[in-house]
């Protein structure tokens, strides 16, 4: 009984649940007061300062109240809390500034028309040529990648053993990495190789992106067919099921979900690629239904240089870099969707 | 009194070999996978192998010839790319000091102080940022994010001018340190993600000695969490270096470019990287103009796959340690 | 039409390792044949020797010989994907394929074997393996429904019925009641005994009276210690396996002094 009531008594005081607001709005308030006699607030401004007056203004209450322990736990608390709020503003600005920029210019219009006749500070014109190129390039892509990156994680999860595994599971986790850019290069030489200097088409710019998306394809599909458990495959092979079949029904089967998820943010994530492109195929004022041949317009691209060109087409460029933001986000929500909605039970 | 219903046997077959057994389906199939696996370290090889084919004129050429490319400006072959290998790595490492503490941050936040309920969703929600495409990134440097740090630089350089890092700002903000806060963004999710990870995976038992002996939440994470994840840190701090290093567009966007080695932060036209070199001057380059663009890619692919094998180096070292496969 | 398997020095090793040596027994058509045994003596490395299912882990492989009905079962030439046609098994835990419906369930043998069937005789065959497997009744209303909706006793059940439709001639279960409530237990031991009509049925369990209730003949495996090698220590008919055990280990082991 006596050692509990000690304990009790020199148990901290802590601070009300309140009082960690209240010192917010205070500081806010008075980072306010500091803009306002200098430059005048700005919102940025004042966010800014008042969050590191109330990173001290804790810090110091809390020691002062709870002792130096809980003073610290409460600094950990808030710069962690600070370091979310943080990556959010990221986000939600870049998401509104693209918003308020690009809303303005979309039209229908917009998206059926192509380029051909308006030239610099002409208003009009559209993307249609872009979402075209787009399509081709990025279609090109999966073509290459999805059959390539499922076939190689069917080797790595279901076939492969020893050196040439790990090996190969390096090397696509290095490959990951490649320079958007120097898949760029890559496709240039090659074609360069084949064709001669002045190829330019949507094929090039396929194979560039092939070769960043095949290893992303790989690896979430590697990571799908591990989680297809064991059990499974035995019971289709004690069933006298052979194993291809078995990999083709069973287990490309019940991971079909997740592959589809892991396939789309793949094809959302070389959707938005840029800098291979520039490089590639170049851009063009007019719909190329074409893929071999000729240079093609392509969304990133068209947002890059219209971007450049200042006056009108940065109106352009904004309504265009909307879209594809819209396009890739749309792209990565439907893909949750997909494995939320059709994985079997416990395979989520 | 149930009865079994006699099930109707096929004729005895004995044991017979092959036919419809899927012997050559097995073999086509294992065919087929194996050959997909080859095909990626060949494709690997094939981007070594042209990036240097390509390359080599350039590194062979004699300083008259490279004088005879206007992209060059009378500079040797390292001289042209010593100054962009500085820029990348510069703002590679300014988006590193940024994104690493924060991701820490953001990372606890979710697996520790976040309710479980919402853990996932914000889990996601990081994740969105990494599906912003990188031209996006370039576009939000400059309409949003240089006016923002406008004033804030105005005054780093006004009041801790005296730092030569921070010296002399002048408007616009289109620097080094801009470019490196974009990066910073753009690699978030991934250190993020890949810290996150290891946090989940911060054995239960530790934790909760920790808080029965008393601790509070920070001094839990800092006996269980964090020695536990510090090599997982490390390693997310590498990968995110390495995309760091290859990005593109959100340097050419943001940047006024120069090729200048020196650590003036605030500055316009001190600094470029490689990636964004090459896109800058790829479309206009002809003859040798491309071989040293393509060679000066050389150097940066060799600089990533380094840095990725290290990463992945440091993360296969401790699932070793750890038992943990 | 089922058969009986005779094994004589049969051994299995993973890679360098022997798992178990020196198996030599006789399983009789149509009956249960259990084998018990402490954990980690071999008996479940054994079981799968017999339709070749330790194939699927790499490096492991079996000298001696297993001949079923005349047949070698390591023969050369013999494709193990026929064996296991013809010798079926029931894992440990239930495991229905969990993008089918019940009704596809049953049918897994013939629809992943991509073999075409008229609708009317898959029909039949559903109905017939089903009933054998005493779920018919049960689920005979939801058959579209998937087979993870079932309680875990409905779904071993549900995965005798998936067996069974390929006809077999033997069927393995691997401790197939370890992870059911022991009325589910009761139901999947009832139904072991109507089978045994009809097929030859290997078993192992943990559970020596369930091995005493539903077997004819019992086979007693041990270990000298880790790292030994299983061996097949006593086999003889179950009634005598439980009251005379001419072995002083099993003795010790079925009245509980270790394992």
């Amino acid at each position: 009984m006596t050692t509990l009531a000690t304990a009790s008594a020199n148990q901290v005081r802590r601070l009300p649940g309140w009082a960690p607001w209240a010192i917010l709005v205070g500081c806010m308030a008075l980072a306010a007061g500091i803009l306002a006699l200098g430059q005048g607030p700005t919102i940025a401004g004042v966010l800014l300062i008042g969050a590191l007056l109330y990173v001290v203004a804790i810090t110091i209450t809390s020691r002062a109240v709870e002792g130096s322990r809980y003073a610290k736990d409460r600094l950990a608390t808030t710069l962690v809390t600070a370091a979310f709020l943080i990556a959010m503003v990221p986000l939600v600005s870049l998401v509104v500034t693209v918003v308020v920029n690009g809303i303005g210019a979309l039209s229908a219009e917009f998206f059926t028309s192509d380029m051909v006749g308006v030239f610099g500070q002409d208003p009009g014109g559209g993307i249609y040529h872009a979402i075209i190129g787009t399509l081709y390039v990025v279609g090109i892509a999966a073509l290459v990648s999805i059959p390539l990156g499922i076939f190689t994680a069917i080797y790595l999860v279901e076939y492969g053993g020893g050196r040439i595994k790990r090996g190969i599971t390096v090397l696509v986790d290095v490959m990951t990495g490649i320079p958007s850019i120097v898949a760029g290069l890559f496709a240039y030489s090659l074609f360069l190789l084949i064709f001669g200097p002045a190829y330019r088409s949507a094929l090039v710019g396929g194979v560039a992106l092939a070769v960043l998306m095949t290893p992303v394809v790989v690896r979430s599909v590697e990571e799908m067919l591990r989680l297809v458990p064991n059990e499974l495959r035995e019971a289709s092979y004690a069933l006298g099921v052979p194993k291809w079949l078995t990999i083709l029904k069973v287990v490309l089967r019940t991971s079909i979900a997740g592959i589809t998820t892991g396939v789309m943010i793949a094809i959302a994530r070389v959707t938005g690629e840029t800098a291979p492109l520039l490089i590639t195929v170049g851009l063009a004022n007019n719909v190329n239904y074409d893929a071999f041949d000729g240079r093609i317009a392509t969304l990133p691209v068209f947002v890059y240089r219209q971007y450049s060109q200042g006056g009108a087409s940065v109106d352009r460029a904004w309504a265009a870099a909307l879209t594809l933001i819209v396009i890739v986000m749309a792209l990565n929500l439907i893909a949750r969707l997909v494995s939320r909605y059709f994985s079997p039970r416990g395979m989520r | 009194m149930t009865t079994t219903t006699p099930i109707r046997r096929r004729p005895d077959s004995g044991l017979p070999t092959g036919h419809g057994t899927g012997r050559i389906g097995n073999r086509i199939f294992a065919g087929i996978s194996t050959g997909a696996g080859v095909v990626i370290l060949v494709i690997l090889a094939a981007v070594a192998a042209f990036l240097l084919w390509r390359a080599w004129p350039a590194l062979m050429a004699s300083q008259e010839e490279l004088d005879t490319v206007n992209i060059m400006r009378g500079r040797s072959l390292a001289g042209y790319i010593a100054p962009l290998l500085f820029g990348t790595v510069l703002s590679s490492i300014i988006a590193l000091i940024v994104a690493v503490p924060v991701s820490i941050g953001i990372a606890l936040f979710i697996s520790h102080y976040a309710p479980r309920k919402l853990a996932q969703g914000l889990g996601y929600i990081v994740d969105l940022l990494a599906a912003v495409p990188s031209i996006i990134f370039g576009l939000w440097g400059i309409q949003f994010l240089q006016p923002v740090l406008h004033p804030l630089f105005t005054w780093l350089s006004e009041n801790l001018g005296f730092i030569p890092l921070f010296a002399d700002y002048q408007a616009p903000a289109r620097n080094i340190l801009t470019a490196g806060l974009v990066l910073a963004a753009m690699i978030l999710p991934i250190i993020t993600a890949t810290i996150r990870e290891v946090f989940l995976q911060t054995p239960r038992l530790h934790e909760e000695a920790s808080l029965a002996l008393g601790a509070t939440r920070w001094e839990m994470i800092r006996q269980a969490v964090l020695p536990f994840g510090r090599s997982g840190i490390i390693s997310a701090a590498m990968l995110g270096l390495g995309r760091a290093l290859g990005e593109t567009m959100a340097v050419l966007m943001v940047i006024s470019p120069g090729f200048l080695i020196n650590f003036y932060l605030l500055q316009p036209g001190q600094h470029q990287s490689i990636a964004a070199n090459i896109a800058s001057q790829f479309p206009e380059a002809s003859g040798l103009g491309v071989d040293v663009l393509i060679a000066s890619g050389l150097m940066l692919f060799i600089l990533t796959f380094g840095v990725n094998l290290l990463a992945r180096w440091v993360i296969a070292r401790r699932a070793e340690f750890s038992g943990a496969n | 039409m089922s058969k009986r398997i005779d094994i004589s020095d049969l051994n299995v090793f993973y890679g360098d390792f022997k798992a178990v040596e020196d198996v030599t027994m006789a399983i009789e058509a149509r009956s249960v044949t259990a084998l018990i045994g402490p954990s980690g003596c071999g008996k479940s490395t054994f079981l799968r020797t017999l339709n070749r299912m330790h194939e699927v882990i790499p490096g492991a492989y079996v000298t001696g010989k297993a001949v079923m009905d005349g047949h070698d079962l390591y023969g050369p030439g013999v494709d193990p994907v026929v064996v296991r046609r013809q010798v079926g098994m029931v894992f440990q835990r239930p495991n229905p394929f969990p993008t089918m419906s019940i009704y596809d369930n049953v049918l897994a043998g013939v629809k992943l074997n991509n073999r075409r069937m008229k609708k009317a005789d898959a029909d039949d065959l559903v109905e017939s393996s089903l009933t054998g497997a005493n779920l018919w009744k049960e689920v005979k209303d939801r058959l579209d429904q998937p087979g993870s909706s079932l309680s875990g006793g409905q779904q071993q059940r549900l995965c005798i019925a998936r067996a069974i439709a390929v006809r077999p001639d033997v069927l393995l279960m691997d401790e197939p009641c370890s992870a059911l409530d022991p009325i589910s237990t009761l139901a999947i031991e009832e139904l072991i005994h109507q089978l045994k009509q009809d097929y030859t049925i290997v078993i192992v369990t943990h559970n020596m009276q369930q091995a005493a209730r539903v077997s004819d003949r019992t086979g007693f495996f041990n270990i000298a210690g880790t790292g030994k090698p299983g061996r097949l220590i006593e086999m003889d008919d179950t009634a005598t396996m439980f009251s005379s055990p001419s072995v002083q280990a099993t003795e010790d082991y079925i009245s509980g002094r270790f394992g």
